[in-house]
């Protein structure tokens, strides 16, 4: 039973890994941000990246994929998405736009392939990210082999919802986002700068997704196309939660983790994603707003 | 990997050039090509596959124009994008038989891909090549088979493991799609002649990479040896979850029916070796013949690291049956490359290959391969001559009682 619950735990980990950054943009910002699952994407591409070329461990390209994303978030803050907060649905289609160009730049190699030039590691094909040994196999705890790497993903994926936790809460800069969450225009008579705040904001989100990517390359394939799928499963999370609320994110994230596990044991994976989309669309009708939320003022 | 339409197009420009010289002028080259399609993926999530079919498509034809052509004429290689989506492949072919006049496509990968675009073929009377490794059941005379049928991957390989590796308990795993459930009807049947068990039978969506329960089930199952039948970016993280969860390949092996070189390379090769793989072709064959086809597709993609594979020495080598079908017959109609292509045969990379006389499928070596941890295989068990392919041998066909003739399909016998 114990293993079961682990690997329930561990998938809703990973679920939140990507649904937090989400948690932030959407919740926070009103951003429909397709190009979450990309951002994901690149933070897997800056581990295999780093580690052909840099020869760095997989636990160094974390910092650096969160900075690289947060970097890449900024700048797609500032050229397209601060030109359309309020504009929900025209931010979903600039951001899917955004996400198709990333993926392209990262297949065709940044144009470089046009003209004969192969970077290793980049380009159409799957990609490989060497993990370090002792994160492979198993150790023993409480009489059952406990997977490593991801007790390692567990931990990382509550070391940043900790992080966002007290930066959202237990900062000044925490106070401003939660501030423009509730009521931008509010906010902004206030005299907190909404525009910084949000172009911060996005980068902080990126970034994460950017993290989540580095732990994504060491159980999953590094390709292109990796992110698309991923963004739904985030969005689902994000909802289920409530749009806005980050415990709610982490409550449905390990609920639905463990509704997975505890049904494709009992059965078969594909019956229990089938009944993940049903528990997901049941809370949607029972409580349109998802289980915890907000009042917006 | 380097996309390479843009070298070969380059490559063909140079060869066609040279050829067109004498006949002043490109128009007039232009009139003699013989035009072929190669309709892939260029495009979506199973463009990493189809992308390199195309250049093992790509690589042949550039090589036979170098020599002279077909018929001392160039071929011409027309290529479609099939994005991923069995519904743009119909289109596409519609496009290259009624459009372009083509009368011979190379191409498709998913069964759901050829299973789309061949009512086109049989009704418009083209030839589709396919270079797949598929689940059989299919009859057509409008396709050329060049991947192997479950015969070929499972005979030979089932016995083995009961009788050489002393397994007795199969979890057999797939992703759920009709491949590997064809696969699983031919396994278990083999497993019990065998004198063995199966202990489960279990599919995961295809393209999901979560496998923490699965492998958790074979874990608990009892089984001694797992089956997998898993196809695409599965494969990676099934492969690493199996280490992580302390499972080890020497108390239960993977033995596998689709993975290949590519995903070795993509999961890291730590993490399959000492699992198994049954093809007819690994990139591991010791002969001069594979030595020089490795280094001219390294050559052709530019790019020193690429690895080769069943499916794309299928793609390659099915270019040359044709070549030999339609100089045989001296036509580039399908009934006439129908009519030549029987009883072909090929010196390919792997080994000699024959085109089957009755069923349009492809004589094969079966091999068995174990992977080691330089990420290449080690033919551990091989036939000793290609063996007739049986697309129905799920279903009770043998070599004596054929379902798949040269008029099609005996639906009776499929009911019995």
């Amino acid at each position: 039973m114990l293993d079961i619950l682990f690997i329930g735990l561990s998938l809703g980990s990973i679920l939140l890994l990507v649904a937090l950054g989400l948690a932030i943009t959407y919740g926070a910002m009103g951003v429909i941000n397709m190009a979450h699952g990309e951002m994901v994407m690149i933070g897997a591409y800056v581990a295999v990246l780093s580690g052909i070329w840099l020869k760095t461990s997989l636990l160094l390209a974390i910092p650096l994929a969160f900075v690289v994303t947060a970097l890449l978030g900024l700048m797609i803050e500032r050229v397209v998405v601060r030109r359309l907060y309020g504009r929900l649905l025209d931010t979903l289609l600039a951001t899917w736009g955004i996400a198709i160009l990333l993926q392209q730049a990262v297949r065709l190699e940044f144009g470089l392939s046009f003209f004969g030039i192969h970077i290793q590691g980049l380009g159409v094909g799957l990609q490989n990210v060497a993990v370090p040994s002792y994160l492979q196999g198993t150790f023993r705890l409480a009489g059952a082999d406990i997977n490593a790497y991801r007790t390692f993903t567990i931990a990382v994926t509550a070391a940043l919802t900790l992080a966002t936790w007290f930066i959202l809460y237990r900062t000044a800069a925490g106070m401003q986002v939660r501030a423009i969450i509730r009521n931008p225009k509010m906010a902004a008579a206030c005299g907190i700068d909404v525009k910084r705040v949000n172009a911060v904001t996005f980068a902080f989100g990126s970034g994460l997704a950017g993290v989540a990517g580095v732990m994504m390359s060491g159980f999953k394939t590094v390709f292109p196309d990796m992110g698309t799928t991923m963004v739904v499963d985030g969005f689902m999370v994000v909802v289920t939660g409530g749009v806005g609320s980050l415990f709610g994110t982490i409550l449905s994230s390990g609920l639905l983790g463990e509704i997975n596990a505890l049904v494709a044991i009992g059965t078969n994976d594909i019956l229990a994603r089938a009944v993940v989309f049903g528990v997901v669309i049941l809370v949607i009708l029972v409580k349109p707003s998802g289980l915890f939320s907000f009042k917006g003022r | 990997m380097v996309f390479n339409r843009r070298e070969f197009l380059k490559t063909a420009a140079t060869a066609s050039a040279a050829l067109a010289l004498p006949a002043l002028g490109s128009r007039a080259f232009a009139a003699d090509a013989i035009k072929v399609g190669a309709l892939y993926s260029q495009t979506g999530g199973l463009s990493v596959a189809e992308k390199l079919l195309a250049n093992g498509v790509m690589m042949a034809v550039a090589e036979i124009n170098a020599a002279g052509g077909v018929l001392g004429r160039p071929v011409e290689v027309v290529v479609e994008d099939g994005a991923s989506d069995p519904k743009t492949f119909s289109e596409k072919a519609s496009k290259l038989i009624l459009k372009d006049k083509i009368s011979t496509v190379f191409g498709c990968h998913t069964s759901a891909s050829r299973k789309a675009v061949l009512p086109i073929f049989e009704r418009r009377g083209a030839m589709l090549f396919y270079q797949t490794h598929y689940e059989g059941f299919e009859c057509s005379r409008n396709v050329v088979y060049s991947g192997a049928v479950p015969n070929q991957q499972l005979s030979n390989y089932i016995p083995w493991i009961v009788e050489k590796l002393g397994k007795k308990k199969f979890f057999i795993v797939g992703s759920n799609y009709v491949y590997p459930r064809e696969m699983a009807k031919v396994s278990k049947k083999l497993i019990e002649a065998a004198g063995a068990k199966w202990v489960a039978d279990e599919y995961l969506e295809l393209g999901h990479s979560e496998w923490a329960v699965m492998v958790s089930k074979i874990k608990e199952s009892g089984a001694d040896v797992v089956l997998s039948n898993v196809v695409g970016d599965s494969i990676i993280a099934f492969y690493r979850e199996f280490k992580n969860q302390g499972l080890s390949q020497e108390v239960i092996p993977i033995c596998a029916t689709v993975t290949s070189e590519i995903e070795i390379a993509a999961m890291g090769a730590e993490y399959a070796a000492g699992s198994y793989t049954s093809f007819p072709y690994f990139m591991s064959i010791e002969t001069p013949a594979n030595k020089s086809f490795i280094d001219r597709f390294r050559t052709f993609v530019n790019d020193p690291k690429a690895v080769t594979y069943h499916s794309l020495e299928a793609a390659y080598f099915q270019v040359f049956l044709w070549k030999q079908a339609v100089e045989k017959s001296g036509d580039l109609s399908a009934d006439a490359i129908r009519a030549g292509i029987r009883g072909q045969t090929y010196d390919a990379p792997g080994g000699k290959v024959t085109t089957d006389p009755d069923n349009l499928h492809c004589w094969l070596t079966p091999r068995i391969g174990q992977w080691q941890p330089n990420g290449q295989s080690k033919v551990v068990n091989a036939y000793p001559a290609p063996i007739k392919p049986l697309p129905y041998s799920a279903y009770g066909e043998t070599e004596s009682n054929l379902f798949c003739t040269g008029n099609g399909l005996d639906a009776a016998k499929l009911k019995g």
